[in-house]
């Protein structure tokens, strides 16, 4: 089973990379008015049970992948 | 003995790079300063532990994150439980942070730019194992060079630590975005500290100044403390 996890900075949390982003595409001619930078993790499972991988990836965020301070994460499950 | 060497340990993670500059300016200080190798389970009776800056295991995922499960971050952890003196400087202060061993979290600088040059430093507190040596509201002039030490907490945690007075370093001036101004932050006990700032690379007036010698000079005395009672 693959997995994939979006970590986001956290609704509220300053994010300059992303005002950084925003600003060139503003220069580029672009209408944004504001954009945000995450992280995108794709993980191959050995576990064929869905609750049970994703509870397993929510146990792996938790523990590593995001930092619960700043950032905020969502869990995607495909076959 | 009248005055014995304290024992500090100096964390070696692969990719730290501060690491000998510790040791050395520990040394200096009159310390017997030894490496721990990152594999160890173990401390080998050590007065204190030093978390030199760096970038360990290359900083992957966000920095300190990986570092904080090497083996012998858990020796540290079980160290610092039992009140022993573990300071983080730079790459150790994220280190500490991500091990939950010292709150808040060290993000990429408000400017995006690496910033390396001295800053001046307020000192909020004397009163600890790490700044006994300063006086209150002393300014100090010691190096930064980070990517990301803007220091962050969120309101709740913030107001804890100000009640708790866990502030023990603010910079005189913005330099990298940290919420007012943090630059040094203790545990709730007090004996774990970590700050951003460089005090190894301060410690010979050579180098522009000596203030930093006044922060390891203050580990140094409590390490000697601890050599003392345990004798």
């Amino acid at each position: 089973m693959r997995a994939t996890v979006l970590v986001r900075p956290k609704h509220g949390i300053l994010d300059p990379q992303g005002q950084a982003v925003s600003g060139s595409l503003q220069q580029l001619g672009f209408p944004v008015s504001d954009a945000r930078v995450g992280r995108v993790i794709d993980l191959d499972l050995s576990d064929s049970d869905r609750d049970q991988a994703r509870a397993q990836v929510e146990r792996m965020c938790e523990q590593l992948l995001a930092n619960p301070l700043i950032e905020s994460y969502e869990i995607e499950l495909a076959e | 003995m009248s005055n014995p060497q304290p024992r500090i340990g100096v964390l070696r993670f692969p990719g730290a790079c501060d690491d000998r500059d510790a040791l050395w300016a520990l040394a200096a200080l009159d310390a017997e300063a030894v490496f721990v190798w990152h594999t160890e389970t173990e401390l080998p009776g050590l007065d204190a532990v030093v978390l030199p800056g760096g970038f360990s295991y290359g900083d992957y995922l966000r920095c300190g994150a990986i570092a904080r499960f090497a083996p012998a971050m858990e020796a540290v952890a079980a160290f610092a439980g039992d009140g022993g003196l573990v300071l983080g400087i730079c790459n150790g202060f994220q280190i500490l942070c991500e091990a939950g061993l010292l709150p808040g979290v060290l993000r990429r600088n408000e400017s995006l730019s690496f910033v390396c040059r001295d800053v001046p430093l307020l000192v909020e507190r004397t009163d600890t194992p790490f700044t006994s040596r300063c006086t209150e509201g002393e300014r100090l002039t010691v190096p930064v060079k980070h990517g990301e030490g803007c220091w962050f907490a969120d309101d709740a945690l913030y107001d804890e630590l100000e009640r708790n007075r866990q502030i023990v370093l603010r910079y005189a001036e913005p330099v990298n975005g940290s919420l007012n101004d943090v630059a040094g932050v203790v545990n709730e006990q007090g004996n774990v500290m970590g700050l951003m700032p460089h005090p190894e690379h301060a410690v010979d007036p050579l180098l522009g100044s000596a203030d930093g010698a006044l922060i390891l000079s203050s580990l140094v005395e409590a390490a000697r403390e601890h050599t003392l009672a345990s004798i």
